[in-house]
């Protein structure tokens, strides 16, 4: 074999690098510049700079790809790809990721927990989805997502004083732990078939055995069972909402968009690579997974009072949404996954975020009563988490609609009339646990008066995701050719 | 101006939203008089429409067409013909005076009040000039939310409830009315290898009629539900029960149109086949009779006046689709003029109640009696708007009703017989609300003290009236408007309709499109 690193290699994973540097940089200046706690947001001109070098190669890979039409650029001997697909997925990263960063500090302030080891690991976890987005290889795709879980598990429970914190990460540590090993299983069987570890290899093998094949229906079980765990489906989604409750918001938020995000592209690059040639067998039972994710979800919601908790069931819904255009398994279904992602990021981003800024000196904000009369308090978060909850919902012109509109339509198109009338009936279901927010913003008188915690990331946060989640719904042609054009291949 | 005029109309409100939204709140009679210009001047920017459009002429007109969204086969593309230019010219008449009752109706959080208000505007505008099937989605959806909040923030003591089940039993609809959409634009894609939610383009589209048939009742509970139809109308007495005034007069007046519009500008056209299937046509029928009498009957025994007035709505409503499902150009013209009627008259009613609310803060029908007395104007004008409702001759409900029944005796004689009773029955229960609250001794002495109209009140009334009385003396120019788009559905529904009869050169070119 031959192990030398050449410019190609290097090319396909400079972003990753970059990311992984400066995550270690962070964890070094941290002690040596900036003892005192108010003094450590600086550390958000590390995160600045990182994304920036991060967005500067991506920018790179993205003009390779465009200037090659399409065509995907290996690195490693196949272990890293670079095409249309890991670009989109790890563009999204970096803008979940810098939008993390700049809400979060005012919240670690006010939690009394600041301290610089967080915006590491916020870089660390992104470069671990790096690699879930463009690795083609078992052992990648599994450091990957390794060295992303292991940096949640950390920052879930970074509120140390707080029990529901400490409980939250614990819990998510050992459902986390315990999928990985279903995930690992899976991943030795499909070796064990293969004798390889690249996704091209195995899926040559696959094609070519019979179908219902009992090893190769073992390999995708327990693969299956690792991955719907990560991305929150039901019957695996347990640990869910007592994480998104736990962890502290801004986690939340990096927790549902990106982690979740990071687990679609590494289940798309296996159902669509390997998995590919055994669609008879997944889609039935993934439109089963499909439908009780969004059933459980958008049910278990309703009664929520819990911000956070209903925030988390709902997102369970939206992967509920997402698995089902794998389900559909045609171009517009896999395209709808990643309009679906794109819109997710910015609508969930900023809805999370607006509950970041409920949380004051004394006052967790996280329940409904805590929003009430928000409308009176702050008309214009008020009027942007209507925004944010109109797209959760899917209703037009916001940017959920998009999502969903291409769902559904991937459904009609594969013939799915049954999943697609069920999917189309939630919406409804969904729209009376928004609203429940909504109620309590718009309509019900507030209960204490103390102002929300505003600060300029979170104000530039919410500004950008709002005007996005409008603009993606007004005008979405770029954003819907950007999607087109980042189709797995 | 004439290739914009629809965006212009479509987008005052918008503008006269994002003025408002830079007034201070504590100013609260800049807000108003503001909110009030705006919308007046939303009305006066449609005048030229009527001064413009061409009667008879085939097709749509004033079209604007750009494309929006590429990828989807979106466009942004407004026009209209004679049954969208009346629904217009009501929805910015009554969005006008739906604000002028709300002056001193409305007391906390006016700029958010009238924020909403303009909103809606833009949303029922939008319905109504969409000739792309995705615009059109998009602005019926974004109706909801204002509405939603009108009733919810400003309506009575069970808003909430009631806020939540119109959002919820639209949205319903709405979504499986999407699924037929799409069905459609996935037919249509797989025939002519191009996406295209373009309205002429679906009409091309060639489906067999079992396909048809699931697409019609995708459509149908969209706008069964807006509309509503019979078994689907529970909303509608919570909502309009609890809505404010001005909440109430949009909802009856204009946004249960959109749901009639929707049978006559998608379902009809788009699905000629399934819409005169025998079986479908029966169904539908049936429903609208059902609703008619039901109503009627339900209005009868009703101790609160707002919720009289909310069931008449089904019963009227009922009358208008059974309208449409006749079929014939009588039936059809009718619904559309009854549509409009039963904006002028059943938003009166309830600018009425709006106006004895504001008063006496209760809407038992058994706390009055003898309005007469203490306010003759009053009276006179109630007078108006309930005989315009239960159909006199020289006001308007007279000609659309009689119009549909017409309509329906040509298709089927039964139908009109039945449906002869609701005419019966409404001016029934009308005149007894009437003897009930306005005639007689002064029971309640609380009514006593009770002042007359004042100017703004009277002013809001006098172009609905005067319209009902246009309509119901003089109603050519409404039948010369809707000759042609009617007669281009009525051929679409049933070809050859006309073949030799006196309209034959009315229909034929312009729909083979």
């Amino acid at each position: 074999m031959n192990f030398s690193y050449t410019s190609t290699d290097h090319f396909t994973i400079i972003p990753a690098v970059i990311l992984a540097l400066f995550g270690c940089a962070i964890l070094l200046f941290d002690f040596w510049i900036f003892p005192d706690p108010r003094q450590r947001k600086w550390l958000l001109i590390f995160v600045a700079l990182a994304e920036g070098f991060t967005g500067y190669g991506l920018y790179r890979q993205a003009a390779y790809v465009a200037a090659s039409s399409g065509q995907a650029l290996q690195g490693f001997g196949g272990s890293v790809t670079i095409d249309g697909f890991s670009v989109f997925f790890n563009a999204m990263f970096l803008v979940a990721a810098l939008i993390v960063a700049i809400i979060s500090y005012k919240y670690l302030e006010i939690a009394g927990e600041h301290h610089g080891e967080y915006y590491g690991l916020i870089l660390f976890a992104q470069c671990g989805m790096y690699f879930l987005a463009a690795g083609t290889d078992l052992v990648t795709l599994f450091i990957g997502l390794e060295l992303m879980a292991l940096s949640f598990y950390v920052m879930v429970g970074f509120l140390r004083g707080d029990k529901r914190s400490n409980e939250a990460a614990l819990k998510y540590l050992l459902l986390g732990a315990f999928s990985t090993g279903f995930l690992a299983y899976g991943f030795s069987v499909l070796y064990g078939i293969a004798g390889s570890t690249k996704l091209d290899a195995i899926q040559r093998v696959i094609e070519s055995r019979p179908p219902w094949d009992p090893v190769v229906f073992l390999a995708l079980a327990t693969t299956s069972v690792g991955l719907l765990f990560k991305i929150a489906a039901a019957p695996f989604h347990m640990w869910a909402p007592d994480a998104y409750e736990g962890a502290p918001t801004p986690v939340t938020a990096y927790l549902s968009v990106a982690s979740k995000a990071a687990s679609f592209a590494f289940l798309l690059r296996l159902f669509m690579g390997p998995f590919q040639s055994l669609a008879n067998e997944w889609q039935p039972i993934l439109s089963f997974v499909a439908i009780l994710t969004l059933t459980l979800g958008n049910l278990a919601a309703i009664n929520q009072t819990n911000i956070k908790r209903l925030l988390a069931y709902s997102s369970i819904s939206h992967a509920g949404y997402m698995l089902l255009g794998l389900v559909a398994n045609n171009q517009t279904g896999i395209n709808g996954i990643l309009v679906y992602v794109m819109v997710y990021t910015f609508m969930n981003l900023g809805a999370f975020s607006v509950i970041a800024a409920m949380r004051r000196q004394g006052i967790i904000g996280e329940e409904l009563d805590d929003l009430a009369g928000l409308m009176h308090k702050s008309p214009g978060y008020a009027m942007l988490m209507l925004v944010f909850l109109l797209s959760l919902a899917g209703i037009p012109p916001t940017a959920g609609f998009l999502g969903k509109y291409y769902i559904f339509y991937a459904l009609i198109q594969s013939g799915h009339y049954a999943l697609a009338v069920v999917a189309t009936l939630y919406v409804a279901v969904a729209i009376y646990y928004y609203f429940k927010i909504v109620r309590s913003m718009f309509i019900r008188e507030e209960m204490e008066k103390a102002p929300v915690a505003t600060s300029f990331g979170l104000r530039l946060a919410l500004g950008v995701t709002g005007l996005l989640t409008l603009l993606i719904g007004i005008y979405p042609e770029p954003f819907l050719q950007l999607a087109k054009s980042s189709l797995v291949r | 101006m004439d290739q914009h005029l629809l965006s212009i109309i479509l987008f005052t409100p918008l503008a006269g939203l994002l003025v408002l939204l830079l007034l201070p709140s504590k100013s609260t009679n800049l807000i108003r008089v503001w909110a009030n210009l705006a919308s007046l001047a939303g009305f006066l920017i449609s005048l030229p429409l009527l001064q413009r459009f061409q009667t008879g002429a085939a097709g749509f007109q004033f079209e604007e067409k750009f494309d929006w969204i590429p990828t989807l086969g979106a466009h942004y593309h407004l026009g209209v013909d004679g049954i969208s230019l009346l629904l217009i010219m009501l929805t910015t008449l009554m969005g006008f005076i739906a604000t002028l009752c709300s002056w001193s109706a409305i007391q906390d959080r006016l700029k958010e009040y009238y924020a909403m208000f303009l909103l809606l505007q833009t949303g029922m505008l939008g319905v109504f000039m969409s000739l792309d099937f995705f615009l059109f989605y998009i602005f019926w959806e974004l109706v909801l939310v204002p509405m939603y909040f009108i009733i919810g923030i400003w309506g009575g003591p069970r808003k909430l409830y009631a806020a939540i089940k119109f959002f919820l039993y639209t949205l319903a609809g709405s979504v499986l009315m999407l699924l037929g959409i799409l069905t459609l634009y996935f037919r249509h894609a797989e025939q002519f290898g191009f996406y295209s939610f373009e309205i002429s383009e679906l009409m091309r589209v060639n489906m067999p009629l079992n396909v048809q048939q699931i697409v019609f009742w995708a459509f149908f509970l969209g706008f069964a539900i807006k509309v509503p139809m019979f078994p689907f109308h529970t909303w509608l007495p919570d909502a309009h029960v609890e809505a404010p005034t001005a909440g109430s007069v949009i909802l009856a007046a204009v946004l249960l149109k959109m749901g009639t519009y929707g049978f006559l500008r998608f379902s009809l056209p788009l699905l000629p086949n399934a819409s005169s299937d025998r079986t479908i046509v029966q169904i539908l029928a049936v429903l609208s009779i059902i609703g008619i009498i039901y109503g009627a009957l339900v209005c009868l025994m009703q101790q609160d006046w707002k919720k009289l007035v909310a069931y008449s709505s089904v019963s009227h409503l009922g009358f208008c689709t059974l309208g449409i499902f006749s079929l014939t150009p009588n039936g059809i013209a009718g619904s559309v003029i009854q549509q409009i009627n039963h904006g002028i008259s059943t938003g009166m009613l309830f600018m009425v109640i709006g106006l004895v609310y504001e008063r006496r803060h209760t809407r038992l029908i058994a706390e009055y009696g003898g309005l007469a007395h203490v306010m003759p104007k009053f009276a006179i004008i109630f007078a108006i708007a309930m005989l315009s409702s239960a159909g006199l001759p020289l006001l308007n409900g007279f000609v659309g009703e009689f119009t549909i029944l017409q309509g329906a005796f040509e298709a089927n004689r039964i139908w009109a017989a039945f449906a002869v009773s609701g005419v019966i029955l409404g001016a029934g229960y009308l005149l007894w609300l009437y003897q009930r609250t306005v005639l007689g001794q002064v029971t309640n002495g609380k009514n006593l003290v009770l002042h007359d109209l004042n100017f703004r009140e009277v002013a809001m009334f006098v172009p609905l009236i005067a319209w009902a009385v246009w309509i119901g003396v003089y109603p050519k120019p409404y039948f010369d408007i809707l000759q042609r788009p009617v007669a281009e559905i009525v051929e679409r529904v049933h070809p050859g309709y006309y073949h030799g009869g006196v309209l034959a050169d009315v229909a034929k070119p312009g729909v083979a499109k």
